[in-house]
């Protein structure tokens, strides 16, 4: 029996009908197209498929997309404004933050969380904040590098 | 200033944009028109006899299209060391027997992964179990079961080096140190497991896309395994979610999404669960190690002896070249004049064991920096010292192995010297452990039989001057897309927002072996200047014929400026030479063709790395349990193309390494592996990860594109032994066997304390 889901997602409102056990990142991958948002482990263990819910990081592969119901979404492919990349991408992208790219969308987004909520996080702080998402390029510390220049104010966001 | 304008500046990577804003499609995002998606059902069992397989029920559920078992194949068997048939092992689809837990016997295309999950249950696979070995100390006995029909005492492959005389150069020596180690298993855990989407067309062509190091290996492999013509298959390789040593070798999802698609006409994706990319794709070989070492009381090393059996488990995979790399890296990177290495591959009933960064090599480094600190210690020698006396040099030669150019080992050692002083009187129970390494720069052997170069590039010129590069070289996520375009650039003349490059895609790249073994950088560079300079000199016969100086002067293009090279300021805008050798060619765009293939290089590798490693740790005595703090290397890798994508390597290499020697481990009960998941299976998260610093040390390496070698796996190398030396250094206990565990750590001081009452 399909139930009926409500979502804003990146600004934009969707109405689907979905099976109660579809998951919100089988929601946002298969029925939304954004792809942008990983799996890599399906046990809420890698954290490459955290988007923000509601202002929270959340692993999309454990939360059923009806507990979404209702919510406000942010996924990697909400960042940028349009052609204008979000602090944290270019920071990335300066920083060499990543190598394969599959962890960095759910990097991005836990990054982003960590600084709406504590903007001038600490480096312990920025650890913290990233411990639930594994990379197995980088070695974490260019990503610290590049929250750190953003938490500096080295990329202001255009207004 | 440097003479560059590409090479050594800190650029974004070229596919970064569409990395940092999810849009990068890799295979785990390709949905096609129609298509199906597939699993695989596994053996349950280390050793069993396939009696039958009723698939029945299965094929009856509502929305599954097809169920293929090994009887739907050829039949054929298939490996990497294509030159040796007997090493060509594995069916993927076995027909009669399976030999671990984990190998397939089905696989199921349907309308979705659920429904193909729901018909994995209703396959009934008739299985006589068959008495199983899963430790090879234990499979080379002559009453253990035979896993492979006709290997007596189940050894796989063998491998002897040897030269000078070492048995008479022991009775020389002032003293003497026997050792024995353990080294672990590990798992790749790339984060995008491995999959592939296939799709066969009633033309009779098959087009794969695949998370793969190398798309010619699979394109060749596949044609091997499913009768069709190399020319037939194109693999595509969209960004890769890593590979470091997993995905160079033909796989599960590979193979059954072609076969099941082959049988439908349709598009079938398969994707390795997490569970299944621990428990039955390759990992790292464990390796059981004897080493004597033997040396003159002023520390001069005369003699070593290695003795090696590793766990290959069920197939043999990459793992023959695990075990001829470990032999020969075990005597780097110092100048032995005597030395035997005698290794073991022996086939058990567990996960194949084969490739994995370092390649033998994080091992051979491991027990070997372990031994030589016990050593310093036992003759009173600084243990940086011991290194330098020993330690390999510029222009030497392994005899009859290797030829050795460049090599900054000796600076790397005055630099970790400099940083140990620097660091001064160490807290309690903290200590600082060295380990020095070399790695190669892509492998000289040719295994897989390629009839092809190694390494092939082709650059092609546009009208408004824009470069299109085509390269079977494949980024997984090391950065080989950007280091190439900037090596293009910059033997072009050009900017590197001026390329573009294409890789990976065995439809419209020249066939190259791929990224593994560190070779890209070298071998696939080599091929891309050697592209780019034959696609300059024809732009620059028009420039001639235009300019008409005198022929004394020659000519070359930087920043896009073609000019004299002893008179810069004469000279055309590249753009506008572009156009008139595109018309003065009758309209045909500028290829040049470019590809390497190392000769008279030594029987390893055209070029190697050198590095030392200082790994400081601070150790709770009560706990066992220790920090790393620290982790500084001083490395060399000849003319840094790309000092973000160096730096990045080095970093995540201390990771990785790290987690080899800190706390990653594959704990099995009766083959069945323990901790199949990332909940379970332990790596460095950011926590966990030390301060990183990083000396670069200036080398050229005569062999490499602009004096370039590699700097990939060489990283890997070091750190467990640093490790392992850093937690003696802190609190005077030596584990033997990897990971170095709290519970370890905390048994050798208890028994030391013991010792000391």
């Amino acid at each position: 029996m399909k139930k009926e889901l409500r979502l804003t997602v990146n600004g934009q409102p969707y109405e689907l009908y979905i099976k109660p056990k579809t998951l919100l990142a089988e929601v946002l991958r298969d029925k939304l197209g954004l792809t942008g948002t990983k799996r890599g482990c399906s046990s809420s263990s890698c954290g490459a498929c955290t988007v923000m819910l509601n202002g929270m990081a959340v692993k999309s592969c454990s939360v059923l997309a009806l507990q979404a119901d209702g919510g406000e979404l942010l996924t990697v492919e909400g960042l940028a404004s349009g052609a204008e990349l979000h602090p944290l991408q270019k920071a990335f992208l300066d920083h060499g933050a990543f190598q394969c790219g599959f962890c960095t969308p759910g990097m991005l987004m836990s990054a982003k969380v960590l600084l709406d909520e504590n903007p001038n996080p600490t480096k312990e702080q920025i650890k913290e904040g990233i411990d639930g998402n594994i990379c197995r390029c980088t070695g974490y510390n260019s990503i610290i590098r590049a929250v750190t220049a953003v938490v500096k104010g080295e990329y202001k966001e255009e207004k | 200033m440097s003479k560059y304008s590409v090479i050594g500046t800190r650029v974004h990577r070229v596919d970064g944009p569409e990395k940092v804003t999810g849009s990068a499609k890799y295979t785990f995002d390709i949905v096609l028109p129609n298509m199906l998606y597939g699993k695989i059902l596994r053996s349950p069992h280390p050793h069993a006899k396939i009696l039958n397989i009723d698939t029945s029920q299965a094929e009856k559920l509502i929305g599954v299209k097809a169920v293929v078992t090994g009887k739907d194949t050829l039949g054929r068997k298939q490996g990497i060391w294509r030159r040796f048939p007997e090493l060509c092992d594995e069916e993927i689809l076995c027909r009669t027997k399976v030999r671990y837990i984990g190998d397939p016997v089905a696989a199921v295309a349907a309308i979705d992964e659920d429904t193909a999950e729901e018909a994995l249950d209703l396959i009934e696979v008739e299985y006589e179990l068959l008495p199983a070995v899963f430790d090879p100390l234990e499979a080379i006995k002559e009453d253990a079961p035979q896993i492979h029909d006709g290997v007596e005492l189940n050894i796989n492959v063998t491998r002897h080096i040897e030269w000078g005389d070492v048995d008479e150069a022991f009775k020389k020596c002032d003293h003497i140190r026997e050792d024995q180690f353990k080294c672990s298993s590990q798992a790749h855990v790339c984060m995008e497991t491995h999959d592939a989407v296939a799709s066969f067309g009633y033309d009779g062509k098959l087009t794969v896309w695949t998370s793969t190091q190398s798309s010619y290996y699979i394109q060749r492999l596949l044609a091997d395994m499913l009768g069709l013509r190399e020319g037939d298959i194109r693999v595509i390789k969209p960004p890769t979610g890593g590979g470091f040593g997993s995905k160079f070798e033909l796989d599960s999802a590979q193979f059954c999404a072609s076969v099941l698609s082959m049988k439908l006409c349709q598009p079938v994706k398969i994707v390795l669960t997490r569970e299944e990319e621990f428990t039955a794709t390759k990992r790292r070989t464990p390796m059981y190690y004897y080493l004597r070492l033997g040396a003159k009381k002023d520390g001069t090393l005369l003699a070593k002896e290695v003795r090696v059996i590793t766990e290959g488990g069920a197939y043999t995979a990459m793992g023959a070249t695990a075990l001829y790399l470990t032999g020969f890296f075990s005597s780097f990177p110092y100048k032995y004049p005597n030395y035997r290495y005698d290794g073991y591959r022996v086939y058990t009933n567990t996960a194949t064991t084969s490739a994995m960064r370092g390649f033998g090599a994080p091992q051979s480094t491991f027990v070997g920096e372990s031994q030589l600190d016990m050593m310093a210690e036992d003759l009173g020698i600084d243990p940086i010292e011991i290194r330098r006396k020993n330690g390999m040099t510029p222009d030497y030669e392994v005899p009859g192995q290797a030829f050795i150019q460049s090599c900054g080992l000796h600076q790397c050692l005055d630099k970790i010297k400099e940083h140990i002083k620097e660091r001064g009187k160490l807290p309690p129970n903290h200590g600082i452990g060295v380990a020095a390494y070399g790695f190669m720069s892509g492998g000289i052997f040719n295994w897989f039989d390629t009839p092809y170069a190694f390494s092939a590039a082709l650059v092609r010129i546009n009208i408004d001057g824009k470069v299109d590069l085509f390269t079977g070289a494949c980024d997984i996520g090391q950065g080989s897309d950007t280091t190439l375009s900037m090596i293009c650039a910059e033997e072009l003349g050009v900017k590197l927002e001026d390329i573009r490059i294409f890789s990976g895609d065995t439809g419209v790249c020249p066939p190259d072996l791929g990224a593994w073994g560190s070779r890209e950088t070298l071998m696939n560079g080599n091929a891309v200047k050697r592209a780019a300079a034959d696609a300059k000199q024809q732009l620059l016969e028009f420039a001639a014929a235009k300019m008409g100086p005198n022929i004394v002067y020659d000519f070359d293009i930087k920043d896009q400026w073609v000019h004299l090279v002893d008179r810069p300021e004469r000279g055309v805008s590249y753009f506008d030479i572009v156009k008139e050798a595109i018309r003065g060619n009758d309209g045909e765009a500028i290829i040049g063709r470019g590809h390497y293939t190392p000769h008279r290089k030594g029987m390893i590798s055209p070029a190697y790395s050198f590095g030392v490693q200082a790994a400081e740790v601070e150790v709770d005595t009560e706990t066992g349990k220790y920090k790393l703090i620290n982790v500084t290397t001083a490395h060399e890798s000849g003319t840094v193309i790309n000092p973000v994508g160096i730096e990045g390597q080095l970093e995540g290499a201390i990771m990785m390494a790290g987690g080899y020697g800190f706390c990653e481990d594959q704990p099995m009960d009766e083959g069945k592996i323990l901790n199949p998941s990332i909940a379970d299976y332990k790596l460095i998260r950011s926590l966990d990860m030390p301060e990183t610093k990083i000396l670069e040390i200036d080398t050229y390496e005569p062999e490499g594109p602009f004096g370039a070698k590699e700097a990939g796996e060489g990283l890997t190398n070091p750190t467990a032994g640093a490790i392992g030396n850093a937690v003696y250094k802190a609190v005077g206990v030596r584990i033997n066997d990897l990971p170095i565990t709290p519970e370890k750590v905390l048994r050798a001081l208890k028994e030391k304390g013991k010792q000391g009452k």
